[in-house]
């Protein structure tokens, strides 16, 4: 492995650039290389591991107990790549993608590292972009002292720090009980853990319990859930969540299965209700998405090979439909097989012979995780919030009830009419905060639903890069024609 | 807000300033986490509304922890390390850009 | 909690406006003020909307060589313009930061200059051309007026009549306001057939139909397809802008130039681009790096801003550029509006447009607004 640490460093073109460096990203970049592309793995943190493995490199905490084995398995993965001849390029932002205007079949990205945007071109592009906390719209939620579990747990990892003072964690999924124990074993004073999963969730998962009893996640999981149960105030049944403060967070109001208001003074609040893929750059690429119902998110629109709609782009990982890390490194590993056929390296013969068993490895992984989807799936007043006073959008400060009333008399059907009229999406984070939440309560107004709703339809940058960086790339006659008239 | 565990105190301190204060964080910190680490409640103040905000997500997604770093303002805190010496301020609204302002 | 399923809207209405953006949402909010029974019928989220992607100015300045009227009708607009944000904020509760502070075209070389002042020279020696104030500026007195250019812009045009607004809240405005006065909005209602039928029109798609004594055309670049089913015609095709918005930041520029403004909101809004591509909507780097360069050059600071968002959109384009405004002689009572300015002719819209189409007829100052002219050889 190479590192770049300046954008000008870079060669012009690669074989295979890969987009993130967690599970799937390293997986597929390592296999690229291995396979004789000339493979770049770009991602946006100093060290690779992504979001699962952060900080697996260089983390303080050493003990492994107190993150547990599935976090380790990311040292190998990242050994392997580390031994791979593909060149890395850390801190580096992916701001487009697209088919090169030249239409020679390259997909054109745009990267911006150290202050300076770059202009390269890739024959194939795997995006492993990963997935992001689901937006979690409580009352509350935008002040200081609320954060996401998975924030907590990127600190634990990254600095060894824990939340200090009394730490209420509130929400569903496997994750929030895994945060749990990582953090009751770092020595935090976690006061309590409100349970959000639905009463009803667990009769409509239970179809799938058959698959669910033969699947990896079932010791692991029930485990979790003991252990928390075991040493932590848990809390089920919590059916309305608020954060309560001033300028910053003081405690936390909720109710039990509608019941009276219960309140807990705490000093931090950490909320998690899963995880949905990160589509903004297969999305502003241009790619087709589609609604899971299951998993109750966009996902693009992929075929065996995770190849997207648009040529030369395929999607690997938890960006590509959730399915955690193992599943994820899988993944990444079948679409490089993808790449290496689509290139020439690989017939079609040893491309399938060498993905078989990966493939059955990827339906072990991913079996039961229905049961899961169907069981954590977030009760409706936590995907459109009841309180019309609640923030949707972080950025730009639009209330529940402004969506909604814009849906109801204005007619608003989709959120890129409510974008114009509301301003919601328009910030920096571009929709990552409000956008499921936007459609929800359209769909939820208008009796729609989500796949009629539809989503933000984004455009470059993904990440913000300056206007100066933007204005120091390479212009064409066409473009000036277009501009100066 | 956040403490360090024996481990995350166990590394290499790093000396910067916070809106003038003197903070110390820790190699292989962000911005974002050593501001946490130091007590800091809120990184910003919104350009809507002026509300307060903290770093949120840690993963880059929310932009709540937007600072100025050495004088270069509305940069992610999350995903930028912090280096020793670094002068950090908190981003009060909208970014004013000197020569514009004048 | 109120649910609202499909439209349960009437069957009948006075007048059916087809098309949902700024000129149909203008032209409907100015037949309810007059106190008609307006339908206004609407594509869904997925339309292309120049509603949603335009520049936001109201300008008079380079607008009408080749037709004087439209500088006449463009120049009417922008002095009726203050009322129509008086009249936003009164009926919709909304304040559309309208700001007519005179605008600027800054140019970046000597040779640019001169095109500028040359095309402004030819613009007003047409006859029947409406006077206007103009003046051209050296980079002295640009400088003097704008401190935060760069010293490669050599000099200026400038206008009083000029000005911008938030093109998106003016949007929601109008439809509030429509809304208040009860207009009868229809999304995703995309209307497939029309037909005059005894004294009105039978509108249809696959929402059901809908009756109107009369219909206006408002649809955009729909307006293509649909005017040729009540004897009208609407040769428009899509222009592509493509437009860059930074982070907000304080205010610095209240004068909008003809590719730079910000927004009340804070923002810096830059384009804007023209190419025919078509019904291609991406946003292409080299087109917005050459517009981020030239901005740069035109004010230097603006180079340590983020950019957060940019965006292309379709600018609805006659053969020579100017609207089509038509009353249809084979079905009177059917009429067509269209044109790129939507904005800036936002005033006459709902003043001087929607009444005379309720009297049946159209303002005697687009009379030769017809698409009749597209017909005669340019130059004849």
């Amino acid at each position: 492995m190479t590192p770049l640490a300046d954008v000008g460093r870079l060669a012009g073109s690669y074989d295979l650039v890969v987009v993130g460096a967690g599970p799937a990203g390293l997986a597929a970049a390592a296999a690229g290389a291995e396979s004789g592309l000339a493979t770049l793995l770009v991602d946006e943190n100093a060290t690779p591991g992504g979001q699962i493995w952060r900080a697996v490199t260089t983390t303080p905490m050493k003990r492994r107990e107190t993150l547990g084995e599935d976090f380790w398995k990311g040292a190998d993965h990242v050994a392997r790549f580390d031994r791979s001849n593909a060149a890395y390029a850390p801190r580096c932002t992916v701001w487009s993608l697209a088919a090169d205007a030249r239409d020679d079949g390259l997909i054109e990205i745009g990267l911006s590292m150290g202050g300076k945007a770059r202009m390269i071109a890739a024959r194939q592009t795997i995006l492993a972009t990963g997935a992001q906390e689901r937006p979690f719209p409580i009352p509350g939620w935008t002040l200081p002292g609320v954060m996401t579990a998975g924030a907590a747990q990127i600190a634990l990892k990254t600095s060894g720090a824990v939340p200090d003072g009394r730490v209420v964690v509130a929400g569903c999924g496997p994750l929030l009980y895994l945060l749990a124990n990582q953090l009751a074993a770092a020595g935090a004073n976690i006061v309590a853990v409100l349970d959000t999963t639905a009463p009803g969730a667990l009769r409509s998962a239970l179809p799938e319990f058959g698959d669910f009893l033969r699947s990896p996640y079932l010791a692991k999981g029930l485990r979790l859930v003991a252990q928390a149960r075991r040493k932590l105030r848990f809390v089920s049944r919590v059916t309305a969540l608020a954060a309560t403060g001033e300028s910053r967070l003081e405690g936390v109001r909720f109710a039990r299965g509608g019941g009276v208001d219960e309140r807990i003074a705490c000093d931090a609040l950490l909320l998690h209700q899963g995880v949905i893929p990160s589509i903004n750059l297969s999305n502003a690429a241009g790619c087709a998405h589609e609604f899971d119902e299951t998993q109750h998110c966009w996902r693009p629109r992929l075929d065996d090979w995770f190849c997207a709609s648009m040529a030369g782009i395929a999607v690997a990982g938890d960006g590509a439909g959730i399915g955690g890390a193992e599943s994820a490194a899988l993944r990444g590993e079948i679409a490089a097989l993808g790449v290496a056929a689509r290139l020439g390296r690989l017939d079609a013969g040893a491309r399938d012979a060498r993905a078989a068993p990966l493939r059955a490895e990827l339906a072990r992984c991913l079996r039961g995780r229905r049961f899961l989807d169907l069981l954590y799936r977030p009760a409706p007043q936590f995907l459109a919030p009841p309180d019309d006073a609640t923030i949707v959008c972080r950025c730009e400060e639009v209330t529940a009830g402004q969506v909604r009333d814009a849906a109801r008399r204005l007619g608003v059907t989709g959120p890129n009419q409510m974008k114009a009229f509301l301003r919601c999406g328009m910030g920096p984070c571009q929709g990552r905060l409000c956008g499921p939440t936007v459609a929800e309560l359209i769909a939820e107004t208008r009796d729609m639903s989500l796949a009629e709703v539809g989503a933000y339809r984004l455009r470059p940058p993904v990440k913000p890069i300056t206007l100066g960086e933007l204005a120091a790339l390479p212009q064409t006659e066409a473009a000036i024609r277009a501009v100066v008239r | 807000m956040f403490r360090l565990t024996p481990e995350g105190a166990a590394r290499p301190p790093l000396a910067f300033t916070f809106d003038g204060r003197a903070m110390t964080g820790r190699a292989g910190d962000t911005i974002a986490a050593a501001l946490l680490a130091n007590g800091v409640a809120a990184c910003r103040t919104t350009p809507v509304s002026d509300a307060p905000r903290a770093p949120y997500c840690l993963m880059g997604a929310c932009f709540d922890c937007l600072v100025v770093v050495d004088g270069v303002g509305n940069r992610q805190g999350c995903l930028t390390p912090l280096e020793d010496g670094m002068r950090i301020e908190s981003q009060r609204g909208r970014r004013a850009v000197a020569e514009l302002a004048s | 909690m109120i649910h609202v399923k499909h439209s349960t809207s009437a069957r009948e209405a006075d007048v059916a406006v087809v098309g949902g953006g700024v000129v149909g949402s203008a032209i409907a909010l100015g037949l309810a003020r007059e106190g008609a029974r307006v339908a206004l019928l609407d594509e869904g989220d997925g339309a292309f909307r120049a509603s949603r992607g335009n520049f936001a100015l109201i300008w008079v300045q380079s607008k009408g060589l080749g037709m004087p009227a439209y500088a006449g009708w463009s120049r009417k607009s922008a002095d009726a313009w203050a009322g129509l944000a008086a009249l936003l904020r009164e009926e919709s509760g909304l304040d559309v930061a309208h700001d007519q502070p005179g605008g600027f075209m800054l140019c970046l070389s000597q040779a640019e200059l001169e095109a500028r002042v040359d095309a402004m020279k030819r613009l007003h020696n047409q006859p029947m051309m409406q006077d206007f104030r103009y003046e051209v500026l050296d980079h002295r007195e640009t400088k003097k007026r704008m401190p935060a250019i760069g010293p490669d812009v050599v000099g200026a045009l400038y206008s009083p009549h000029d000005g911008h607004v938030n093109s998106l809240r003016l949007f929601r405005a109008l439809r509030e306001a429509g809304a208040r006065r009860g207009v009868d909005y229809r999304p995703s209602q995309v209307v497939t057939r029309l037909e005059q039928r005894g004294g009105g029109f039978r509108i249809e798609g696959d929402w059901g139909v809908l009756e109107a004594r009369r219909i206006v055309l408002a649809a955009g670049l729909g307006n293509a397809r649909l005017a040729p089913m009540v004897g009208l015609e609407a040769p428009v095709t899509p222009s592509k802008g493509q437009i860059i918005v930074t982070e907000k930041t304080a205010p610095f520029l209240r004068h909008p130039v003809v590719t730079v403004r910000q927004t009340d909101e804070g923002g810096v809004m830059i384009g804007d681009s023209q190419e025919d591509r078509g019904f291609d909507t991406i946003v292409a780097q080299p087109v917005i790096t050459t517009m981020a360069e030239r901005a740069v050059r035109m004010f230097p600071a603006l180079a340590g801003l983020n950019v957060v968002r940019t965006w292309s959109a379709l600018r609805v384009m006659t053969p020579d550029g100017f609207p089509i405004y038509e009353q249809s002689r084979a079905c009177p009572g059917a009429f067509v509006a269209t044109c790129h300015s939507g904005v800036t002719l936002a005033a006459n819209h709902v003043f001087t447009l929607a009444p005379a189409i309720l009297r049946g007829e159209l303002p005697v100052d687009v009379a030769d607004f017809t698409a009749g002219r597209l017909h005669v050889p340019a130059h004849a």
